[in-house]
C-alpha cells in the first residue's frame, strides 16, 4: 500500500494547525497587553448573551437582507464543516467516505451539505454584488480603501471556491460511484452536484479520479489556508464573536465607568484630615496615567473588541457624526486600534519579547483629536454592532487622556468646565441664582 | 393661583422636620436656560396639582458633572458627584425625579459607585405613574388628534431603555403619535450629547440637529415632542433653521400635559 498521501496529509495538517496555534498565541499575548478589567460577574447573563447574539445572530437580522444572507453563510459553514471531520479521517487513514455505513443518515447529511453549499454560493454572490456593484455606502467609506476592501472580497472568493470544490468533488465521486469504480462506495445523496454530471460525461475512470482527488485535496488545503488567513483578516470574527459577546457590556449603555484612580485622589482631596503637603511615600507606585493614548492603556476587552470587529460598518452608518460628514467613524476607531495593536505586537516579536518605543501611539498617529471630539456619546454605534463591540468606550478613554493628561480640550469645553468648577453649572450663572426661575413669570 | 408655584426646598422642609417623598432634580438647563425653565415650571405645576410631596435642592444643587465626564474630565465629574451625593445623603434622599435625561443617567448609573444610591426616575416615568395611580387625569383637549412625533433622547432611550413612558403619555393625550423613520433604539441623536452642546461642531457637511429635524419634519408633525432640555434646544434651532417655527412647535412632554390640564 502507498502511504505517501497519508503522510503528506499529516504533514500539511500538522503544519497548518501549528502555524494557526502560533498565531493564536500571539493573539492572546497582544490582547493581554491591555489592562485588566473585571468581567467575572453575571456569568449566566453572559452565557445568555453569547447564545443569543453570537450563536443566535439576533442582532444581525436587525438589517433583514444582510442578516438573512449572513445566517445562510453562517449556518452553511458551520454545518458543512462537519464534513471536514470525515475528510480528515479519510486523509489520515486512507479510507474513503468513512461515515458511509451510516446509510440513510449519511445520505441525508451529504444531501443537506450540498443544498447549503448552493445557498452559500448564492448568498455570497449577492454579498459581492452589494459590495462591488451596488456599492452600499457603508462598504465604501474612506477607511475601507486598500486592504480592508481586498480582505472583504478575498473572503468571498475563498468561500465560493471552497463550496465549488466541494460540489465538484461530490460530482466526480458520484460519477465514479455510478461507473462502479474501485474504492468509491455507493454513498451519499447529491441533489446539487448531480447537475454538474453532464460536465463530466464521457470522462474515463482515471480522469475522474484525478478530478475527484484534485478537488478533494484543494478543498481541504483551502480550508486550512482559510483557517490561517483568519488571523490577518476581519474574518477573525467567526471565532472571536463568541468570547466578545460573552464579555460585552452588561451595564446600561449610558453608564460610563468611574475611574478608580480618580476616586482615590478625589477622596484624598475631600478628606479634611489628609495633609495636602505630605510627600508621597517612598514606595508609592508611579501615579497612574489617566485615560488612553495607546493600546496598552486600554483594557483587554477593548483590545478583544478590536480584533473581533468585522468591519461591517453598521456602527458608522448609524453614527450621527459620520452621517453629517464629520471625520469620526466608530468602525475606524476599532480598525485603528487593531492596526496599532498589531504594530505593537510585531515590534515585540522583532525585539525578542519586549516592546521598544517606536515614537508612535494610537492617539495622533492613528486616531486624531478631531475624530474624538466629534462624538456625541449617543451610543448608536454600540447599539448597532451585531457582536457587542463598544467603540464609544475607546473614544471616552482617549478623551480622558486628552483632558486629564494633556489639557487639550477644545477651548469651548474648557470654558464649560471652568464654569462647572466655579459656579456648578456649565454656563456662567451664579449657583445662588439656581432657584430664581421659581419667581420669574 | 395658577402662577403661584409651590416649590419647597429640601432645606426648608428639613428645618420644619419634614421629608418629601421625592427630590425634584432640576438640573442646570432646567434652572438657567430660558426655554428649559418653562419645562421646569410646567412640571412643577403638574406636581402641585397632583399634590405630590416633593422638594428641590435650590441653591444647594450643582451640576451633576455629566458634561465634564463626557468631555473626559473625570476629576471634575467626581468632585461634582461627591459634593452632590453628600448633600443628597445628608437629607436622606431616597427617590429622585428629573426632567433631564443626562442628570437621570448620571445619578442613576454613575452615582451609586461613588456612594449615592437612589431610586431615580425620569419625569415621563413619574408622570406615567401618577396617571396609573389615579393622582392625575389626562384628557387630550387641545391635543386631540394632533400629529405629534416623539424624539428619543439618547440618554433616556438607548442609554437606559426608556422608550414607552413618554409615548404612553402622548397617546393618552388622544394625539396621533407618528414615528420617525429612525426611532427608539435606532433614534438619531439631536447632536447635543457628549458635551457637544457646549462647543462648535467639527467640520462636516451639516449639523446633526438639522439632520434630525429633517427626519422629524418628514413625519409632517404639528408638534415635535421631546423629553430632554438639550434635545429641545437642538430641535427648536433646527425647526427655526428650516423656517417652520410657525407650523411646528417643539414641546416637552411635561408642557403638553400641563397645557392639556389648562395649568
Ligand atoms: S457614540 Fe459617538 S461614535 Fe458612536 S455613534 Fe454616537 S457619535 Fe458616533
Ligand atoms: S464595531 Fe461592530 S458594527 Fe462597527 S464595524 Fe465593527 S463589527 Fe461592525
Amino acid at each position: 500500500m502507498n502511504y505517501i498521501p497519508n503522510i503528506l496529509f499529516l504533514i500539511i495538517l500538522v503544519l497548518s494547525i501549528g502555524f494557526f496555534a502560533a498565531n493564536v498565541k500571539k493573539l492572546f499575548r497582544n490582547i493581554n497587553l491591555g489592562k485588566d478589567v473585571d468581567v467575572s460577574d453575571n456569568k449566566s447573563q453572559r452565557w445568555k448573551n453569547m447564545a443569543k447574539i453570537a450563536l443566535g445572530q439576533t442582532k444581525m437580522v436587525v438589517r433583514p437582507i444582510a442578516g438573512f444572507l449572513h445566517i445562510i453563510v453562517y449556518v452553511g459553514f458551520v454545518i458543512i464543516n462537519i464534513e471536514v471531520v470525515e475528510i480528515i479521517i479519510d486523509g489520515l487513514f486512507g479510507t474513503h467516505r468513512v461515515f458511509a455505513p451510516l446509510g440513510a443518515a449519511y445520505n441525508f447529511l451529504i444531501g443537506s451539505f450540498e443544498i447549503l453549499a448552493a445557498l452559500v454560493i448564492i448568498a455570497i454572490v449577492i454579498f459581492w454584488i452589494r459590495r462591488n456593484i451596488v456599492r452600499i455606502q457603508r462598504f465604501i467609506k474612506s477607511e475601507m480603501k486598500g486592504w480592508p476592501k481586498t480582505d472583504a472580497n478575498l473572503i468571498l472568493y475563498f468561500e465560493v471556491i471552497l463550496m465549488t470544490l466541494f460540489l465538484v468533488m461530490n460530482a466526480a465521486d458520484n460519477q465514479l460511484q455510478q461507473l462502479g469504480a474501485d474504492h468509491y462506495v455507493k454513498a451519499g445523496a447529491f441533489p446539487v452536484s448531480s447537475f454538474l454530471l453532464p460536465l463530466l460525461d464521457g470522462m474515463s475512470i482515471s480522469s475522474l479520479i484525478i478530478v475527484e482527488r484534485v478537488a478533494w485535496w484543494l478543498h481541504i488545503i483551502g480550508i486550512l489556508c482559510f483557517l490561517n488567513y483568519l488571523y490577518y483578516s476581519k474574518h477573525l470574527h467567526i471565532l472571536l464573536a463568541f468570547p466578545n459577546t460573552y464579555y460585552g457590556k452588561l451595564k446600561p449603555k449610558g453608564e460610563l465607568d468611574n475611574l478608580e484612580a480618580v476616586t482615590n485622589e478625589v477622596k484624598l482631596m475631600m478628606d479634611p484630615d489628609a495633609d495636602p503637603y505630605a510627600a508621597p511615600a517612598e514606595d508609592a507606585p508611579e501615579p497612574e496615567k489617566f485615560g488612553a493614548s495607546d493600546v496598552s492603556d486600554l483594557n483587554w476587552v477593548q483590545l478583544l473588541n478590536a480584533y473581533t470587529c468585522t468591519e461591517c460598518g453598521r456602527c458608522t452608518s448609524e453614527c450621527p457624526a459620520n452621517q453629517t460628514g464629520k471625520k469620526l467613524s466608530p468602525r475606524k476607531i476599532m480598525m485603528d486600534t487593531r492596526d496599532r495593536l498589531e504594530e505593537v505586537g510585531k515590534n515585540i516579536d522583532a525585539n525578542k519579547g519586549s516592546f521598544v518605543a517606536d515614537g508612535k501611539q494610537l492617539l495622533g498617529d492613528y486616531i486624531t483629536n478631531e475624530e474624538l471630539w466629534a462624538c456625541t456619546s449617543c451610543n448608536a454605534c454600540v447599539e448597532a454592532c451585531p457582536i457587542s463591540i463598544d467603540p464609544l468606550s475607546i473614544i471616552m478613554d482617549m478623551r480622558r487622556y486628552l483632558v486629564m493628561e494633556e489639557s487639550a480640550a477644545p477651548s469651548d469645553l474648557n470654558n464649560m468646565m471652568g464654569n462647572i468648577e466655579n459656579n456648578g453649572a456649565p454656563w456662567p450663572f451664579n449657583q445662588m441664582d439656581r432657584l430664581n426661575w421659581k419667581n420669574e413669570s | 393661583m395658577s402662577n403661584e408655584l409651590k416649590v419647597p426646598t429640601m432645606a426648608e422642609l428639613f428645618a420644619a422636620g419634614k421629608q418629601p417623598e421625592v427630590l425634584f432634580w432640576v438640573g442646570c438647563a432646567g434652572s438657567f436656560d430660558d426655554r428649559a425653565k418653562k419645562i421646569t415650571k410646567a412640571f412643577v405645576k403638574i406636581l402641585n396639582k397632583a399634590n405630590v410631596s416633593f422638594a428641590v435642592l435650590g441653591t444647594e444643587e450643582s451640576c451633576t458633572g455629566d458634561p465634564a465626564k463626557r468631555s473626559g474630565n473625570e476629576f471634575l465629574f467626581q468632585m461634582q458627584a461627591v459634593t452632590n451625593i453628600e448633600v443628597m445623603n445628608s437629607y436622606g434622599v431616597k427617590k429622585v425625579v428629573t426632567a433631564c435625561p443626562h442628570c437621570f443617567n448620571t445619578i442613576k448609573n454613575e452615582y451609586p459607585g461613588l456612594g449615592g444610591t437612589y431610586e431615580v426616575v425620569h419625569h415621563t416615568q413619574f408622570l406615567k405613574q401618577l396617571l396609573e395611580d389615579g393622582k392625575m387625569s389626562l384628557e387630550g383637549g387641545s391635543y386631540k388628534g394632533k400629529r405629534i412625533t416623539y424624539h428619543d433622547p439618547c440618554y433616556l432611550g438607548r442609554a437606559n431603555n426608556v422608550y414607552e413612558a413618554p409615548r404612553e403619555l402622548i397617546r393618552k393625550l388622544d394625539a396621533e403619535l407618528v414615528e420617525m423613520k429612525n426611532c427608539k433604539k435606532k433614534g438619531l441623536c439631536c447632536g447635543a450629547g457628549g458635551a457637544q452642546m457646549f462647543k462648535e461642531p467639527e467640520e462636516g457637511t451639516m449639523d446633526v440637529n438639522i439632520k434630525r429635524t429633517e427626519e422629524a419634519l418628514d413625519t409632517k408633525p404639528e408638534i415635535i415632542a421631546a423629553g430632554c432640555p438639550f434635545c429641545n434646544t437642538m430641535m427648536t434651532d433646527g425647526v427655526k433653521n428650516k423656517e417652520k417655527e410657525s407650523d411646528v412647535a417643539v414641546m416637552d412632554i411635561a408642557e403638553l400635559i400641563a397645557n392639556a390640564q389648562d395649568l
